[in-house]
Parts: structure tokens; sequence; C-alpha cells
């Protein structure tokens, strides 16, 4: 089950998310420096309301704002859901 | 101990003191050299580089003018590369990323010292990471007229490309297959250069009219090609179709004319990029709505103030360096399109130069911090992206020196508590035009007060910083290395930042 929202674009991100053995987050940003741990919290607060725990996520980020890494993050798990 | 602008500056350094501390030096100037003989034509570099006797830790420059189509300054890298000089100094008005030899240079330890206004590509990124051994020193072009002249910088040899040369040695610059228009930048250089030659691909029997004055000129080298002409002319012609940047550019034109700038003979310039030439556009549709007829705009001249320029809205252009092939053109053929030489456009110690008599001026920031200090000069994690280029000279200048930008970008913030690297002193910053608010610098109380009852979004500059903190989240604090690279020098040659080496990888 997989699943992959967003894209490469200024301002936005790539998400994808499969299923996993144990939850693993990877995110490569351009901003990284600045706000890794800002994108790692968003994604595992989203992850957490989502109740995903055996998922592993790949955050590729162009600098994108929180609420659009939850949104991406959001449909990607739509997907993999859909993704049987 | 601390600058003017608050940087820590080494103690052996000239440290800034305020933009107009200038005043209280005296204009100090070299002899202009005086050609001994007719100038002699070549038709090999490397005869040349015997002829001049070239050597190790000689300082050698170059103008700009080809931009990213330049050929002249690969050719004589390639030269030292294969004499393997050493420990040479190499000074070329701005650096672009087709300057790939020039890298290798920098890696082998051929070039250790690099004086330039504005680089960006891979020569940046090396510098960045540490790869010169000597210093970068980062003018702005009316700095680097006055460094030259005032024998701050010395040059060897000024190798100047040169679209089209005639048998004496006179050249111009908007003829010839390479034209690429006014030549404003290399003329310190050739006034001042221990040894001029002219690099040229279009040798004709006279010209009328010259650029370069043939007295100075003591070579010419004829090559097949001095530039690839779609990197000559790589300005921007279109305006810019981003919601954010329209908005700001039209909230920027609408201040302007509130602030009553826009009358019958005001001046202004602004940069070539596409937010820019929305403004220009904006401002266009004033001055014709309302049969204002201004007296000059300046700069780097693109296609947008051509157009003013023929349709009578302007009555001159001061060009120091076309952007575009319409602005080669125009420059060839309309009298009232005027060359500038760096040193008339910028240099402190020059006498009027177009810079202070400019009612406003319309520039970008990378950075903005809380005393409005500019960087254009490095991104927020000390890579070098760019370079004050006028960004100083006509701030310091302008009456009015407004800064656009959107408040974020890729989520980072344009507005710092202190800038990562100070090109721009804040004292010469007077707007900050964002899209989501307008702040005003608190040393205009004249600014303030007219915007009073404005129906303008007027914030503090602190007020934005928050409200783009609640947007991103605040930044963690990065440490800058240890290791000074380089300077950053105002426009009167004293110290305004250091440049340090990069600490972090961009992934």
């Amino acid at each position: 089950m997989k699943g992959i929202a967003g894209s490469k674009e200024s301002n936005d991100c790539l998400i994808t998310i499969e299923s996993s053995v144990k939850r693993k987050i990877e995110i490569n940003s351009i901003v990284g420096v600045f706000f890794y741990d800002q994108i790692l919290k968003v994604v595992e607060d989203t992850l957490d309301e989502q109740g995903l725990h055996n998922v592993k996520v790949i955050v590729e980020d162009k600098g994108a704002l929180d609420y659009t890494i939850k949104s991406r993050l959001l449909t990607a798990i739509e997907r993999m859901r859909e993704d049987v | 101990m601390l600058n003017g602008v608050g940087r820590e500056v080494p103690d052996n350094v000239k440290a800034f003191v305020k933009s107009d501390d200038f005043k209280n030096q005296k204009r100090s100037l070299i002899d202009k050299k005086k050609k001994q003989s007719k100038t002699v034509f070549f038709d090999e570099l490397k005869l040349l580089f015997d002829e001049l006797n070239i050597s190790s830790k000689m300082t050698l420059s170059f103008h700009h003018h080809l931009r990213n189509g330049d050929k002249v300054i690969e050719l004589v890298s390639e030269e030292v590369q294969r004499r393997n000089l050493t420990d040479m100094h190499f000074a070329p008005s701005s650096i672009f990323p087709s300057y790939k030899k020039l890298g290798e240079l920098i890696k082998n330890g051929n070039v250790t010292d690099i004086h330039t206004n504005y680089l960006n590509g891979e020569v940046a990124d090396l510098i960045s990471k540490g790869f010169l051994q000597g210093k970068l020193i980062m003018n702005t072009h009316g700095g680097r007229a006055r460094a030259i002249e005032s024998g701050d910088l010395p040059i060897d040899v000024a190798f100047i490309a040169c679209p089209t040369v005639d048998k004496i040695g006179n050249g111009h610059g908007a003829i010839g297959k390479s034209a690429c228009g006014t030549l404003g930048y290399c003329i310190s250089d050739l006034e001042y250069a221990k040894k001029v030659v002219l690099v040229t691909d279009n040798v004709i029997d006279e010209l009328k009219e010259h650029q370069i004055n043939s007295e100075y000129v003591d070579y010419v080298l004829v090559v097949d090609s001095i530039g690839e002409s779609s990197g000559i002319v790589s300005g921007t012609t279109e305006i810019t179709k981003d919601p954010i940047g329209l908005k700001i550019a039209k909230d920027c034109a609408n201040l302007l004319d509130y602030l009553g700038l826009i009358k019958n003979d005001f001046s202004m310039q602004t940069g070539a990029g596409k937010t820019s030439l929305a403004v220009v556009k904006f401002v266009e549709e004033i001055m014709k709505r309302n049969n204002i007829v201004g007296s000059f705009a300046s700069g780097g001249i693109t296609k947008a103030y051509v157009d003013m320029l023929e349709a009578g809205l302007f009555k001159n252009l001061f060009d120091v360096q076309c952007f575009d092939l319409d602005a080669v053109n125009s420059f060839a053929k309309n009298k009232n399109h005027i060359a500038m030489s760096a040193s008339e456009y910028g240099n402190p110690f020059e006498k009027n130069p177009i810079c202070d008599k400019l009612d406003f001026v319309v520039l970008g920031a990378t950075e903005i911090d809380l005393d409005f200090n500019v960087n254009v000069t490095t991104d927020s994690m000390g890579n070098l992206i760019g370079g004050s280029g006028g960004h100083a000279d006509i701030a310091y200048g302008a009456d009015v020196t407004i800064i656009i930008s959107p408040l974020i970008k890729s989520r980072i913030p344009i507005i710092k508590q202190k800038v990562t690297t100070v090109t721009t002193p804040g004292t010469d910053v007077d707007i900050l035009i964002t899209e989501r608010g307008i702040a005003i610098n608190p040393l205009r109380k004249d600014l303030l007060d007219k915007l009073k009852n404005s129906p303008f979004p007027i914030y503090s500059i602190k007020d934005l910083l928050d409200l783009t903190y609640k947007i991103t989240g605040v930044p963690k604090q990065i440490i800058p290395d240890d290791k000074i690279i380089g300077y950053v020098e105002y426009r009167d040659g004293t110290i305004i930042d250091c440049l340090r080496k990069i600490n972090y990888e961009s992934k």
C-alpha cells in the first residue's frame, strides 16, 4: 500500500507514504537547517491524528508551509488507503 | 570591532562608519595611464601573454557586459591554466554561471583573490565553501570605480571585451555580431589599468563614434568570438504573472503616486526582474493617465524603458549596461539613450553622479532586518548568491529607496532580526513593500507623516516579522563558521560586513 501527493515545485512538497513494520520518517528539505524540527512535528502529529503507526513517510520539501505539508500528507494517506 | 551597522569586523580593516562618511574623505586619484605607442594588434592570446609578460600574482580585470555569454574571461582563464600561473588576482565586475574555467582556477590555486560586484553559479558555490585561498572582496558598481581610480585596486592588465574595434583601436559596444550595448563597467579599467587589451571579434576600418578611446588601448586581440549572443541578452522582458508579485508592484506604483513622486521631471531606477518590470508598467500607466513626462530612468536598461523613452515619457535614459537587444538597438540609434560609466553612475567621489539625482529606486532584497539593513549578497545560510551591483550606490543616492519582496520565499522569511550579510545599510532604505503590508523606516518621519491617513496597510517592520513567524514558524538560528572568506566593501572602501565560509550544506 502506497500513496503519493504533492509536487517538487517551490513552496510545495512531495510526500510518499507506505506501510512499514514501524514508523519511519525521512525529511529532505531545502529549508531543513531552519525548519527540520517543525516539519517532523507536523508529520508526526498528523500521523498520530490518523492513528497511523506502521508507516514509512518520505517528505521531499521545497519550502512548503505547515498547512501544505499537512494537506499533502492527508491526501497521500487517503491514496494509500485506496491503494489495495 | 563593531562597525557602523553593528557588525564585527577585524581590527586591521577600515570599518564602515556611515553611508555619507565619504564626505569626510578626499577623492584620491592615481595618474591615468599614458599610452606610449600605437595600438598593436594580436590574433594569438599566447603571444600577447608573452608580450605583456603576464606572470603569477598579477591582477587581471574584466567586465561583465557579455554576461552569461562571455567567452573572454574563459579564454584568458584557459591561458592562465595552461601556463600554470599561480596566486593570480582576478577582478571581473561580475561573475556568472558560465565562468566554469574560473572555478577550476580557484580550486587549483591559480586564482587566489577576487574582486567583484556580483557573483552566482559554480564560482559562488566554490567560494562559499571556502575554496578561494585568499579573499573575496565584494564592491558596489560605484565602489569598484572608486577602488580602481584611487589605486586601492591596481590592475596589471585589463581584458576588455569589445564588440567592435577600429583599426586605430577605438571601440564600440553596440555594433557587431556580439553587440552588448553600453560598456559602462570597464571605463575605470580602461583609464587606470597599467595595460589595456581590447578583445574583439569584429574589426572595421573606422568608427565614427566610439565608447572606448584608443588613447588608452595598448593592444587589440582579435578572436573568433567574444561571446554567445543568447547568453549576452539574458534579461527578462516579461512582467510577472505571479499574483503576489503583481499585488506588490501595484501597491508600489500606487504608493509612489500617493507620495507625489510620479511628477513632471522625476527620475527613477528599478531592477530588471519580473516584479520590477510590473512596477515600471504600472508607473507608466500613471504617467500616461496624468500626462507626466519624467526626466530620466537609469541603470541596466530594458525594453520597458526603451518603449517609454520612445513614447516621450522620459527625456533620457542613462544606461550603464543594456539588459536586452531592444536596449542595445535603442542605444545605437537614439541620442537620448546615453551611456554612463560605473563612476558616473555611482562613484561617491564623482561630482553629481547619476545615482544622487534619482528621486526613487525600487530594489529587491534577499533579506531585510529590523534596522532595514538589506542583504542581496548571500542567502540565509550564507551561500553567496549575488552582490550589491548598484544596490548600495542607488539606495544611498535616491531620495526614496523602496524594497519590494514577498514576505516569504519558500518558507524563508525575508525579514530577519539581523540580516545574514549587510550589503546596504538600513539608513539608506526607506520603505519595504510586501504582499501583506508595508513598513516605513522610522528614520523617515516625513514619509510616515505623509502616509498617516493613507489607505495603505502600514505596519512596523517588527509587526510584519511577527506576522511572518505566525505563518512560517520561527526558523532555527544558525551558527556562522569562524573562517572569513572575504569582505563586503561599502562604496567608500570601508568594510560593511565579513563573508564567512558556509557551515551547512543545503540539500
